[in-house]
């Protein structure tokens, strides 16, 4: 007996057309992961090949107007940090803030800025350090040389790490369970000291990795500084004066025409990518354990 | 009058706030506040510098397509163009790779190689971007002047698109290096929106008969569409406002060209060429500081649109510039 | 006809190491419909998942064993046609939510490369009726699928397993999500589709099968303990353990 409303048999064939395009798909998505690698493993091979000669233990004593990198690496230390140590306390205490207290509206609004802020282009926020400075110094509070300055560098710098720490932090110390804090609390202990001596210590390595990473994005940084800290041939002569910088460095030298200076360009690079990928790397190991994997 | 209860208002409801809270508490949102009002000193500070400049030259500014500091015009014109064409060729080469490798890392992929395949993408995204200009400049540029751009102009040269001279440094090659920064951020993005979406809706393509494509083009990938059209603005977010790798491809040419291989400037690779020589001229400054205000708030609003479209996936501490 | 439509042999399935199926070996006959019943855990949905080939999607994932449609082992065939040839309905209805009623039932159809539209109109119309759905929805077939009730929607994915036209379909627990009345419908539903396919049915619950299943399957911890015409096994369980669990005595 049929059932009313059935239908002529439908003949489904094609299967091979679709077998096909299946095959052809996967191959494609391969071919894509691939396809972004090669320039990853460029960029690495060409730092070692054309960047490992250049670094003679000359290139590390000598500064930058002589075609060295040594107050290039005195720049970048003294500019990290300088930002660190404003950005890391003003960082964590706002992540405390949002991932303690954050749960109503203040909590969703200050997250909500504070992600924008992550996102300005950098070079936006080189402009903003200048022309506060430069606004300052109509008012008649400093100097407008200050606009070309390790301070200038430092404000750019710190306004872009200051949000990233903030929301590493947050995630940081969100990951610390409830039931830590609850103990604590339920032992006596006041909040501020449970936050402080429990919570903070247990989201730990949690908070270096994203203060690392904070600090890896800075380090990284030419386009702010190159309209602030400016850039110097020589070491750091003072806060007030403007300083060199690893990735300023590599710049300059990568547009020179003398090949010597591009290779030290490459050289520079060389240390940089590394620092980066070590950094990345250590920041993975050390918040592997606490996720579960998908 | 009903001004002076404004404050006193205000000031009631701050004590209220104040009275229910611990000390610490009140702290950590001071400086929190403080933190977020400093998006509001930076808005406020380059209206207010780049106030003359508005002033002067008006809304015509913005199309205005001759920029020459010499004779005192500016118009931004030739950056907004440069900054379009750069991100839109970024857009078309990077978001096919991005989709391919996080249908790959998320469908495709044997699990013992999911999560080391997936750092290794991340990597691309430790590259600092001076390191990126570094590489473009004096490998890619090259490639891209001996080999690939002659190729394209014997195949498709008839196109205006794709004519002149190559010299390797132009608009199509920083294309394709922003097409490379941002994959990571496409990529990891999409990849999650794909992970989310319900093994359910898997198992029903799989039992109508869908082949593992089939699946993941009906089930996934719409069901994940939000995620991923979020994920591509992300994107977009990031190429507009990359500096340094730009700069250093471009050729830094201050005009409008209708052929890919043609030198071109950047809203971003302007400011940063341009800035040292505009210190000393306060009208040249200005406007430098009028477009880093336009910048601003085009990756304003493209970065608050992403964020409506895929809050949960949004990832800190990403890349240089 | 001869023999069973489908039938497994000495069927074994794992999930890692875990064995969730143990040599089990039941015949389907045509044209009826076979229940399987048995407490949580018992193994049912991993049976008819081998049945289908969708047990083996899940990574570490295995089977041993014969599962025969037409006398032929589906693990020898192409699984994305076993899959049409052996259609299912999930215990939680999954209408695809980015798709009207109408993209939902055509979209097995489309996979399958149809795409005459008065085709397409055809079979959603039929698929719709035979799935006793077509009268709620003829007018809003536009609508997104997840618009519909949840007893709606549940007949919207028969509907839609339906319309590639599958010879034998199989049911995981269709209606423990939904209410009484919600039940009934598909209940009645089930009843005439067996005109037109085999159904195998999945349900924790026996008053179902009572009602539904011509014959019903018995299984308790991954083994097949009774297998009967339905109203014998429940009048007449031949198992102690049968026994026990009709009446109540576990699971």
């Amino acid at each position: 007996m049929k059932l009313p409303f059935a239908l002529p048999k439908l003949k489904f064939n094609r299967n091979m057309r679709r077998r096909l395009t299946d095959r052809a798909m996967s191959l494609a998505a391969l071919m894509c992961v691939v396809i972004a690698l090669v320039p990853l493993g460029s960029i690495l091979f060409e730092a070692l090949v054309r960047g490992a000669g250049a670094l003679r233990p000359t290139v590390f004593t000598l500064d930058t107007r002589d075609g060295g990198i040594g107050n290039a690496i005195q720049g970048t230390l003294i500019l990290i940090s300088l930002t660190s140590l404003v950005s890391l306390p003003v960082g964590i205490l706002t992540g405390i803030y949002l991932s303690e207290f954050g749960k109503g509206r203040l909590g969703g609004g200050i997250r909500f800025f504070v992600d924008v802020m992550t996102q300005i282009p950098s070079i936006v926020v080189g402009i903003f350090a200048y022309s506060l400075i430069l606004a300052l110094a109509v008012l008649g509070v400093v100097s407008p040389r200050l606009a070309f300055s390790t301070t200038s560098g430092i404000i750019a710098l710190s306004t872009i790490m200051i949000p990233v720490v903030a929301r590493t932090a947050e995630e940081a110390l969100r990951l610390v369970p409830n039931s830590t804090r609850e103990s604590a609390l339920a032992l006596g202990i006041p909040e501020h000291r449970t936050i402080l001596r429990v919570v903070l210590p247990t989201g730990g390595s949690g908070l270096i990795t994203g203060a690392l990473l904070a600090l890896a994005r800075v380090a990284g940084e030419t386009a702010p500084l190159l309209l602030t800290a400016f850039g110097s041939g020589f070491g750091f002569q003072g806060l007030n004066q403007p300083i060199e910088s690893l990735p300023h460095t590599i710049y300059t030298f990568a547009l020179d025409s003398s090949t010597g200076l591009n290779q030290t360009a490459w050289g520079a690079s060389l240390i940089l990518v590394l620092i980066m990928l070590l950094i990345s790397i250590a920041s993975r190991v050390a918040s592997r354990p606490r996720f579960a994997s998908r | 009058m009903q001004l002076s209860r404004i404050p006193r208002a205000l000031g009631r409801a701050l004590l209220a706030w104040i009275r229910g809270r611990s000390y610490f508490e009140v702290l950590t949102a001071i400086v929190s506040i403080a933190v977020v009002a400093l998006l509001g000193v930076i808005a406020v500070v380059l209206f207010i510098v780049a106030e003359p400049s508005i002033r002067t030259f008006g809304i015509g500014f913005l199309g205005g397509t001759v920029w020459d500091p010499v004779a005192g015009i500016f118009g931004a014109a030739p950056f907004i163009y440069g900054t379009l064409v750069t991100s839109a060729i970024a857009l078309l080469l990077g978001v096919p790779i991005s989709l391919g490798i996080a249908i790959f890392l998320s469908e495709l992929a044997p699990p013992w190689l999911r999560i080391p395949l997936t750092y290794v993408v991340e990597l691309l995204a430790a590259v600092p971007s001076v390191v990126y200009g570094l590489w473009g400049l004096r490998v890619l540029s090259n490639v891209m002047r001996n080999s690939v751009e002659p190729a394209i102009q014997s195949v498709l040269g008839f196109l205006p698109l794709f004519q002149g001279n190559p010299i390797g440094t132009d608009m199509f090659t920083a294309g394709v290096i922003l097409a490379i920064m941002i994959i990571p951020t496409i990529s990891a993005v999409s990849r999650e929106a794909l992970l989310a979406v319900p093994e359910n809706q898997r198992e029903a393509a799989l039992s109508l008969g869908a082949t593992h494509w089939e699946t993941t083009r009906v089930a996934v990938l719409r069901y994940a569409r939000a995620g991923i059209f979020g994920a591509i603005v992300l994107g977009l977010g990031r190429a507009v406002g990359e500096t340094m790798a730009v700069t250093m491809t471009i050729g830094n040419r201050n005009a409008i060209s209708g052929s890919l291989f043609s030198q071109g400037q950047t809203i971003a690779s302007l400011i940063a060429s341009s800035w040292a020589e505009a210190a000393t001229s306060p009208v040249y400054l200005g406007a430098l500081i009028e477009m880093g205000l336009v910048l601003m708030l085009i990756s304003l609003v493209i970065n608050i649109a992403a964020r409506l479209m895929v809050g949960r996936f949004i990832r800190r501490g990403e890349g240089a510039a | 006809m001869i023999g069973a439509k489908m039938r497994t042999e000495r069927l074994s399935a794992w999930y890692g190491t875990k064995a969730a199926i143990k040599e089990i070996s039941i015949n389907f006959e045509e044209h009826m419909v076979t229940s399987i019943i048995g407490p949580s855990g018992c193994g049912k949905s991993t049976l008819i998942r081998c049945m289908n080939r969708l047990h083996e999607v899940v990574p570490k994932a295995r089977a041993e064993g014969k599962v025969l449609l037409d006398g032929e082992d589906v693990y020898e065939l192409d699984a994305v046609s076993v899959r049409r040839r052996v259609g299912m309905v999930f215990q939680k209805a999954n209408p695809f939510p980015t798709m009207s009623v109408y993209d939902n039932v055509a979209a097995g159809l489309r996979l399958n490369g149809m795409r005459d539209r008065k085709k397409l109109d055809e079979a959603v119309y039929r698929s719709l009726k035979q799935a006793a759905l077509w009268d709620e929805v003829k007018d809003s077939l536009d609508a997104p699928g997840v618009s519909l009730s949840g007893g709606q929607q549940q007949r919207l994915c028969i509907a839609r397993a339906l319309a590639v036209q599958p010879e034998v379909l199989l049911m995981d627990e269709p209606c423990s999500a939904l209410d009484p009345i919600a039940t009934a419908k598909i209940e009645d539903l089930v009843f005439d589709l067996k005109k037109e396919y085999t159904v195998v049915i999945v349900t924790h619950n026996m008053q179902q099968a009572a009602r539904v299943a011509d014959y019903t399957a018995f299984l308790y911890l991954g083994k097949l303990i009774e297998y009967n015409v339905t109203r014998e096994l429940f009048e007449r369980p031949a198992e102690e353990l049968t026994e026990k669990y009709i009446t109540g005595r576990f699971g």
